[in-house]
């Protein structure tokens, strides 16, 4: 992965997503939804990226604004150097076929009524790409890499299970040899033993095709199983980014630590103390000042609500927003509640 | 003896293409105070044993075929519906994975409140019901209960409509609450909330606890026992620590196997189970996880496996579970 060092494939900066609340009979704006709110992070080649966080904490809308599903309200998304919110149609089109996105649902976002021949082609349609012969031969392969027979061609979604539906939505999005992946709850939705086998798949194709992924999930078992680094959001800010190791043995943020003690360990003996937090997200329409984790962070002081932390780097690499992270893990500071 | 004992209940339902048996011969047994988990991937059976149990098989599809629910040396189902429907919801109560589904949209919390606390207590007042209301709403830890009797289903987080649907089914104390999937939509910090309220309320009151999951990780955290279901059987039965320490089923094996862990090594492949779970048209004769199994031999495609005992506490239901932990071992 040396020579990925050079440039990154992707660099988000102050990536900030407004969404405007309109109310009254002759609707007028009453307010924003501060979806994402000031999110910067980079991504290599053949690397992924994890992203988690409850939800409503702005993760999907990320992944969203990568493709310009959503266009940023402030910010820039930089994908090869090129700024995507400035692209026209032309350029949109080539962005995404480098960008691609799986969902959750494959069955909501597979036509119901094509066989999953067509859909798979549809790609090379849209895109101008070989004679339908040619088409049709790459639908083939597509399918077999993805572990379904290639008689699949002619049948219709709804004949599938969920888990192969899943292999039909990444067989299409790497139809067109991608260079990024958005994978939005990509597994979420799928039992265990099926959600292993498609984990798997996805690890081999980023090996072979060299894919950098941005992964999306709230679950963080599997989230730290895919990811080199993770990046955790709360109420539409990253609170800390980490290599995906240190962020479960060693979080900074009281956030990433109340997550990970929270997360059920599939091992009846483990003793862990676990952090309850208190209450739920509050409104994005109204986040609190300074910090937004403050009123449920059990060690918050008279300066969490005045400023706003700034992402400050952490020795070992990765960044937190914490104004007392160090006080916290040198446990000078007592929590409020205890 | 126990609370409750589910003797070889079957469950079948008609569908276009004919009859479909969802449950086959299933035994649980639930004693007093203990928490029992129910363990299965998606279409195992384990939600249409819990409402086989509740007496809300959906009607005229779904119906008990074979089997008995006994309750207190009693079985619930030679019984009237009348009486049957008193046992639900004062012995026997039931919390949903999606409560906003469970709750009437356009009635305030506190009407259905009230219902169900008149629907078994028809004597007791509106204001009196109202404050034993409040009372249940202060138990499961929702602030400003007043408030909150006032307020619509849809007003309420996710998490807070979870702690109605709790406070619900706890109104008449009763005996036994089956709980499906209560926090599979729930955020984990939220997940770790209702967890440990349904602990706290079930060593209060004594009661005990089906709970039913695919999170093999929450049954690790609050079960006693635990039942793995597959494909409409039962093929495994054991203490919590038992299961994941030494689990003797290929099945159990492959999905502990499977899950993700967080002590485990990124970017590495997972172990996996081939296949997929078998839909019921094409269920497969003898040990249905046959067809996932690495060590099916014929015999398992001739005879469907009983549940054998290895000791007092742990059943498996494999021909050849004893030749498998030698393997692993």
């Amino acid at each position: 992965m040396t020579e990925s060092r050079n440039a990154p494939l992707l660099e988000v900066r102050g990536l900030t997503k407004h969404f405007p609340v309109r109310a009254g009979v002759i609707p007028r704006t009453v307010g924003h939804v501060h979806a994402v709110d000031g999110v910067s992070f980079t991504l290599h080649q053949g690397e992924t990226l994890g992203l988690v966080g409850e939800s409503g904490c702005g993760k999907s809308t990320v992944g969203k604004t990568l493709l310009r599903l959503e266009k940023p309200t402030h910010g820039t998304v930089l994908f090869q150097g090129r700024d995507i919110s400035a692209m026209r149609f032309r350029e949109l089109r080539e962005l995404r076929r480098d960008v691609q996105i799986i969902f959750q649902d494959p069955f909501e976002s597979l036509n119901a009524r094509h066989t999953v021949g067509k859909i798979l082609s549809e790609p090379f349609v849209i895109h101008r790409i070989g004679t339908t012969q040619e088409r049709k031969e790459r639908v083939a392969e597509l399918l077999e890499r993805v572990g379904i027979d290639r008689s699949a061609a002619s049948r219709f979604p709804h004949e599938f299970s969920g888990g192969q539906r899943q292999r039909i939505g990444i067989a299409r999005a790497i139809a067109l040899r991608p260079k990024l992946i958005v994978c939005d709850e990509a597994v979420s939705a799928l039992d265990v033993s099926v959600q292993s086998q498609v984990i798997n798949l996805l690890l081999d194709l980023q090996r072979e095709m060299h894919l950098a992924l941005l992964f999306i999930a709230h679950d963080l078992a599997v989230v730290k199983h895919v990811s080199d680094q993770i990046a955790v959001m709360y109420l539409g800010k990253v609170v800390e980014t980490r290599n995906s190791e240190d962020v479960y043995s060693s979080p900074k943020h009281p956030y990433t630590r109340a997550l990970i003690s929270a997360i059920p360990r599939p091992d009846p003996l483990h003793k862990g103390e676990r952090v309850i937090l208190e209450g739920d997200v509050p409104s994005p329409i109204n986040p609190p000042s300074g910090c937004r984790f403050r009123t449920r962070c059990q060690f918050a002081q008279a300066k969490c609500e005045g400023e706003t932390p700034p992402l400050e780097e952490v020795t070992g690499g990765g960044s937190v927003a914490c104004h007392f992270w160090k006080e916290i893990e040198n446990s000078q500071l007592k929590s409020v509640g205890a | 003896m126990p609370l409750l004992d589910v003797r070889d209940l079957s469950v079948a339902f008609d569908t276009d293409e004919g009859r479909v048996d969802v449950i086959d011969q299933v035994n649980l047994q639930l004693e007093s105070g203990e928490t029992l988990g129910v363990v299965g991937e998606s279409g195992c059976g384990k939600s249409v044993t819990a409402l086989a149990i509740m007496g809300l098989l959906p009607r005229p599809s779904g119906r008990i075929t074979n089997g008995q629910i006994v309750l207190d040396n009693q079985d619930l189902l030679s019984k009237h519906l009348d009486e049957r429907r008193r046992v639900r919801g004062r012995r026997i109560s039931m919390i949903f994975q999606e409560p906003m589904t469970a709750l009437n949209p356009v009635q305030r919390i506190g009407k259905q409140l009230v219902e169900s606390v008149q629907l078994h207590r028809p004597d007791v007042g509106k204001d009196e019901s109202l404050e034993e209301c409040v009372k249940i709403l202060e138990q499961v830890g929702i602030s400003e209960p007043e408030q909150r009797l006032m307020d619509y289903p849809h007003q309420l987080s996710g998490g807070m409509r979870q702690r109605v649907m709790i406070a619900m089914a706890l109104i008449h104390v009763p005996d036994i609450l089956i709980a499906d999937e209560p926090t599979t939509a729930l955020d984990v910090t939220i997940q770790a909330q209702i967890l440990e309220l349904i602990a706290k309320l079930q060593q209060e009151n004594g009661m005990a606890v089906i709970f039913i999951t695919h999170d093999l990780a929450v049954i690790a955290e609050l079960a006693d026992r635990v039942s793995v279901m597959y494909a409409g059987r039962v093929v495994e039965q054991s203490t919590v620590t038992e299961l994941f320490s030494a689990p003797l089923h290929p099945y159990t094996q492959g999905l502990l196997n499977s899950i993700p862990k967080l002590e485990g090594t990124p970017k590495t492949q997972l172990e996996t189970i081939p296949g997929l779970v078998p839909s019921y048209d094409e269920m497969p004769s003898g040990c249905r996880f046959r067809n996932r199994c690495n060590h099916a031999q014929t015999l398992c495609g001739d005879r469907v496996p009983s549940l054998e005992s290895e000791s007092n506490t742990h059943h498996v239901a494999c021909h050849y579970w004893g030749n498998l932990s030698e393997r692993i071992q």
